[in-house]
């Protein structure tokens, strides 16, 4: 645990770093495309109003100034399969981006998709040594915190504290400077395989890039595409992408749960070209420009060429009803949701009070799905898609950027994690200088 | 997205850079390299292209040749010769002391022209306050001369010269005769005590016809010198006021008239008279007949 500690602070290090330059890059490496924006941080002095554009909720201290995406290789499932097709791809985008930036990027703050996440939620308590809460006792709390055995190979990528609360009093954010006797503390954790992140970090170091921080891709899409409103009242993010569909539930801005199913557009696609039996290539264009999950009967007159160049004139010249695409489709579709709301279940997101989801990522282009995930869901389903950031060009602020975008504000403004805070004199050896002060205040 | 005809494109190139390229690449979007390659190849041509010619004798000669060529070839444009000295605003004797003192053969190009130490050389002759030299457009030099104005003769052993308000010299003269209406001075510091004397002079308007001259006596005070050797002895201080009170007196009770050979007016408090011969007995002859009217 120490280890990742320490890990997560040099990562914060570097982060801090990258702003003092005032550049980092974003990396998504998804399962269909990888996205790398270069991000340039002026600061909110050298902002200017007259861009016309407002100051984005806060977000408005960077720019976007160069953007890339090429066709993802080697990734199955959110996970890094080929190395070397993983290395050129991310070379690939990185080169481009740094073209359109016209500066060399150093510094990566990346997403991870895949990596089978699992979500606990720890709790812990302790006594106060004085009367007010510093951030000693906050470190403290939150090293009391009983982490449950992750399982051999796994390795945390978040810990947000979510709630605080001393003696009586719940639903702190900040305890700091409050009086009590005993504060506990709830936190929650993601804890992701250790060998995919290994591969990750691995193939960026290959790039010549040190990477600023790492991500959960379930985590960065909530951030972007949930309003505020969302985030604070409770609200799920359903990002779906091309390997895996990514499941976070925020609550009180917190991250509170997040999961990611192993399906995702990349399965559809697969099944269209199974059933018309065209490659996948022909399949994905039949899906993003004739696809759909709820057939009308103008679909049952809507024919659509699949065409091929096998050189047999017959097999050439097939040609499917938009209403028979759909009915590949929507099962899939269906099993994907169906897949995420057992997740949402498990995570006794019932029991929040009227929530929100939100649907982003590639796959919600889908047309019909709002209607076909509503049925599924539940009531309050929305469409939702990344904010807009200023400098994105305008082929990135789709949906399918979600995580990208939401990677740019985690590395902006990232949230207070466990590691963030001060280590605890008891498990830190650094600090002894600080209790033998502490030892000669107390008994001189 | 891969287009839909995918077998003739079965070979196509990997899009991927390689390491080195992508490195490489990496490498030129650094900023000190992209400085280095902005700054470096000119800033190296333009040094080898000096050493190429500065470290061979024969075209560093070439080089400077041409170079000095070219600019006398310009200096002796026809626009910039000055073929002509006037001088004006000084007499024919001053402006002849002039064009000598400035040793210029002309025609020549005004590049070559010092005209400020010209303007030092002019100023340095004794007539000269101020000097203006100029280049006119019609390729003249001209020196426009603000002479000294002299105010007084100064006799010396070695002859008269004319000195100015300043007490600067102007220029010698032959004879008194030549300047009749400048007033005479002499003695040793008579020229640092120009102001006074101007104003005694001034002063002594209404005797202005029996004054010769003053004269400055152990470069402290003045001694007017009238005419018939009568002397009046001023003292250091408000030598004006005393000269002034001669004047009175000389006005209402006729002094100068009389054998009066010195009028002392040193001692603040009274005037001391030196009685010439004929003064001196007819006074002696009136105190007698007035102590014998007594017995």
């Amino acid at each position: 645990m120490n280890q990742l500690y320490d890990n997560q602070r040099a990562m914060r290090n570097m982060r801090k770093a990258a702003l003092q330059r005032g550049l980092i890059a974003i990396l998504d490496v998804g399962t269909s495309k990888v996205a790398c924006l270069v991000l340039r941080f002026d600061g909110p002095d050298r902002f200017r109003a007259e861009d016309g554009v407002g100051s984005l909720a806060g977000q408005a201290q960077y720019r976007v100034i160069g953007a890339s995406t090429t066709r993802s290789r080697g990734v199955r499932f959110g996970d890094i399969d080929a190395m070397q097709e993983t290395e050129r791809a991310i070379r690939t985008v990185v080169q481009s981006a740094q073209k359109m930036a016209g500066e060399r990027v150093d510094h990566v703050i990346a997403c991870l998709s895949g990596a089978r996440p699992r979500s606990y939620g720890l709790a812990g308590d302790i006594m106060l040594d004085g009367d007010v809460v510093t951030d000693q006792d906050i470190g403290r709390v939150l090293a009391a915190c009983d982490v449950p055995d992750l399982g051999e190979g796994r390795e945390a990528l978040h810990a947000h504290p979510i709630n605080f609360s001393l003696d009586q009093r719940s639903g702190l954010t900040d305890p700091r400077g409050h009086s009590g006797n005993k504060m506990s503390a709830d936190l929650h954790m993601l804890t992701v395989e250790k060998s995919a992140l290994q591969n990750l970090v691995h193939c960026i170091r290959r790039c010549d890039l040190e990477l600023a921080g790492i991500a959960s891709s379930a985590y960065v899409a909530g951030i972007s595409s949930l309003i505020e409103d969302e985030q604070k009242l409770g609200a799920a993010c359903i990002d779906m992408g091309g390997g895996t569909t990514g499941v976070s539930i925020f609550l009180k801005n917190h991250m509170i749960y997040a999961d990611s199913v192993r399906m995702g557009g990349d399965l559809i696609t697969h099944d269209i070209s199974k059933c018309l039996g065209v490659p996948e290539a022909t399949a994905e264009r039949i899906k993003t420009f004739y696809g759909g999950v709820v057939a009308t009967s103008l679909d049952d007159r809507e024919v659509i060429e699949i065409g091929g160049n096998s050189g047999d004139w017959h097999h050439d010249r097939r040609s499917v009803t938009r209403a028979e695409l759909i009915g590949i489709m929507r099962p899939r579709v269906e099993e994907i949701l169906e897949e995420v709301k057992d997740s949402l279940d498990a995570a006794g997101f019932d029991s929040l009070h009227n929530p929100a989801i939100v649907l982003t990522g590639g796959g919600r282009q889908i047309p019909g799905l709002d209607e076909l995930a509503t049925r599924i869901l539940g009531t309050q389903v929305r469409l939702g898609g990344p904010m807009r950031v200023s400098g994105l060009p305008q082929a990135a602020t789709g949906p399918a950027f979600a995580a990208a975008v939401g990677l740019t504000m985690f590395a902006a403004h990232p949230q207070d994690e466990w590691w963030d805070f001060e280590v605890p004199d008891t498990i830190y050896p650094a600090r002894s200088l600080r209790r033998a002060v502490k030892w000669f205040k107390d008994n001189w | 997205m891969r287009s839909m005809s995918s077998r003739g494109n079965q070979h196509r190139r990997d899009p991927a850079p390689s390491r080195w390229s992508y490195r490489y690449e990496r490498w030129m979007l650094t900023p000190a390299y992209r400085r280095l390659f902005r700054v470096g190849p000119p800033v190296v041509l333009a040094a080898c292209a000096v050493a190429f010619v500065a470290l061979d004798e024969g075209r560093r000669t070439y080089v400077t040749d041409h170079v000095n060529e070219w600019v006398d070839a310009f200096q002796h444009r026809p626009e910039f010769m000055v073929a002509e000295l006037t001088v004006e605003g000084a007499s024919d004797r001053l402006a002849t002391e002039i064009v000598a003192a400035l040793p210029i053969e002309f025609p020549i190009s005004s590049f070559d022209m010092d005209l400020p130490a010209m303007r030092t050389t002019v100023e340095q002759i004794a007539g000269v306050e101020k000097a203006i030299l100029r280049v006119t457009s019609a390729g003249a030099l001209e020196v426009d001369v603000t002479p000294r104005v002299p105010v007084a003769i100064w006799r010396l052993d070695d002859g008269l010269r004319m000195i100015d308000g300043e007490g600067n010299f102007v220029a010698s003269v032959q004879a008194r005769s030549e300047r009749p209406e400048l007033p005479l001075i002499a003695g040793d510091g008579a020229k640092e005590a120009i102001n006074e004397a101007m104003a005694l002079f001034a002063a002594a308007a209404p005797i202005k016809d029996k004054v010769r001259g003053l004269v400055r006596m152990g470069e402290r005070r003045w001694d007017v010198v009238l005419d018939g050797d009568q002397r009046i002895m001023l003292p250091e201080r408000n030598a004006v006021t005393a000269l002034e009170r001669v004047i009175v007196m000389a006005q209402t009770q006729d002094l100068l008239r009389r054998d009066v050979q010195v009028v002392d007016m040193r001692n603040d408090d009274r005037p001391t008279l030196k009685l010439g011969i004929t003064g001196t007995e007819e006074m002696r002859r009136l105190n007698a007949a007035l102590s014998g009217a007594g017995k």
